[in-house]
């Protein structure tokens, strides 16, 4: 009886795949954190290098399905070893639409960066990116950790994102009533706040799969929600 | 509208009973110790076998599952050295009282063995031998049709129809097994112990098994002692886990698979053990 498995090469193939969660996670932190920064600071390398980036992050979803599927094709994981691997193709497809959506905020800084100085126009998105990457770093470590209260407390936490977000698109929406000029470069960061919103989402799914992967329970489907855009904002 | 109201009040009295049904326990064993000689194999068993499911146990080598499957329809008796302690009823009555005809009750809990075992006679005899020692069939005709429906409920009459009065030795190991089973079913037991039924069966011989457990159960209760996980994963509706003579854990098999409690059965069904 023990941690690892009668057939060594069993944990083996786990191991590759709890890894290659981890450098998604890993990936998905850096590409989030450059998009912000590439966004603020109209830096068009780091936006770049964001953008490719977002190839390996696919390339890395796709080794880690070949290697789940084979996984379970070849040894029939149980209980706790299934949860892993199931969670873990969940996981990875989070992790990748994360890297999408990083991608997408690097694609804009081009854009917005040539009308006005978006700077003074994105204080509030600043504060908003440092909220989700405080998640996305959370949900890495947690999982790393296997601490699945704490997975619970961060799933609670994107609330926080969601209100930013109110504000940001009610703060973008003034600048552009006070001067039409602001419209294209505040539509391209509401578009950012936006990516910003859906990276707190997949950050929320990849802390319900796991906890799930970690204790066998579902958290609620219901967490406290207060929808504050839902009457000013599109959804 | 009254007939909606009727039928729906009816499918609601059906659902209950159906939920009453499997809580049925038709077997009980309480506390069942077993000792081989000096040697304690069993302790302490507590364990409880549904109506109509099918309850799987498992656990490695020697860790008393087929020891119980055994004690379940007495086969430990044959066991010179084998001693049983506690209780076990069937339908609540104590299958170890003295006022209990041991042939009777194996005809009320029958067993389909590890390796196939037809007698060395025809398939119809062999279906045939337990009817007939139990006196269950006056006439010829009466014999001949539990025949073929004891070898249809075991999925293998289309196989064998025609050659009823071949040996039964000839036939392939999946269709020895089947015929096993239609010869347990030959004397309408109402319980069914399987132990390790698939364990000398290839893929296909082994699905053919499994599918026929799953349509056994509607009207038989089975207890089945395998090693394959995936096999009780699919086959059962309840799992126990044994180790080194002890119950570590019975439940809901689909929790089991997916959730153990018991780190012992946790290690055990992912392969970490030993």
């Amino acid at each position: 009886m023990g941690e690892h498995h009668t057939v060594a090469s069993f944990d083996e193939d786990l191991g590759a795949i709890s890894k290659l969660i981890s450098d998604m996670g890993d990936l998905a932190r850096s590409m989030v954190a450059g998009s912000t920064r590439a966004l603020l600071n109209s830096d068009n390398a780091l936006a770049q290098r964001v953008v490719s980036d977002d190839a390996i992050m696919d390339a890395r979803q796709r080794e880690l399905d070949d290697r789940a599927i084979t996984l379970i094709a070849k040894r029939q994981p149980m209980a706790n070893d299934l949860r892993a691997v199931v969670g873990s193709i969940r996981m990875a497809g989070d992790l990748e639409r994360i890297g999408d959506l990083a991608k997408n905020i690097a694609k804009r800084v081009g854009t917005v960066g040539l009308s006005v100085t978006p700077r003074d126009l994105s204080h509030s998105i600043d504060g908003m990116a440092q909220l989700v990457l405080i998640q996305v770093q959370g949900v890495i470590e947690e999982y790393a950790a296997a601490d699945a209260a704490a997975l619970a407390k961060l799933r609670n936490d994107d609330e926080r994102i969601d209100v930013k977000y109110t504000s940001v698109f009610r703060e973008l929406l003034t600048y552009m009533m006070e001067d039409p000029r602001n419209i294209t470069a505040c539509t391209h960061l509401l578009f950012c706040a936006k990516n910003l919103e859906r990276i707190g989402d997949h950050v929320t799914n990849i802390a319900e799969n796991a906890y799930y992967v970690l204790t066998g329970q579902q958290l609620p489907a219901n967490r406290p929600k207060l929808d504050e855009t839902a009457m000013s904002a599109p959804a | 509208m009254n007939i909606m109201t009727e039928q729906s009040l009816e499918n609601a009295v059906g659902d209950k009973m159906n939920a009453k049904s499997n809580e049925v326990i038709k077997m009980r064993g309480d506390k069942v110790g077993v000792f081989y000689g000096e040697k304690q194999a069993l302790f302490d068993v507590n364990l409880d076998v549904r109506l109509n499911q099918v309850t799987a146990l498992i656990g490695p080598s020697g860790c008393g599952k087929s020891t119980f499957l055994r004690c379940l329809n007495r086969m430990n008796d044959t066991i010179d050295s084998a001693r049983v302690t506690g209780k076990i009823t069937l339908d609540q009555e104590d299958i170890y009282d003295k006022s209990i005809d041991v042939v009777e009750l194996r005809a009320r809990v029958g067993m389909v063995f590890q390796k196939p075992n037809p007698f060395p006679k025809s398939i119809y005899e062999n279906v045939a031998y337990g009817p007939r020692i139990h006196g269950l069939a006056k006439r010829k005709a009466d014999m001949d049709q539990i025949v073929e429906s004891s070898l249809k409920k075991a999925a293998i009459w289309n196989e064998v129809k025609d050659r009823l009065h071949e040996p039964g030795t000839g036939l392939s190991g999946g269709q020895q097994q089947r015929l096993c089973i239609a010869r347990a079913i030959a004397v309408s037991p109402e319980v069914i112990l399987m132990d390790e039924p698939c364990s000398a069966l290839d893929p296909i011989a082994t699905a053919r098994v499994e599918e026929l457990i799953d349509e056994l159960r509607q009207n038989y209760t089975i207890v089945i002692v395998t090693h394959s996980m995936q096999q009780a994963a699919r086959v059962s509706q309840r799992t126990a886990m044994f180790h080194l003579g002890y119950l570590v854990e019975e439940g809901a098999t689909d929790k089991m698979f997916t959730n153990p409690d018991d780190k012992r059965t946790q290690d055990y069904i992912t392969g970490r053990f030993g």
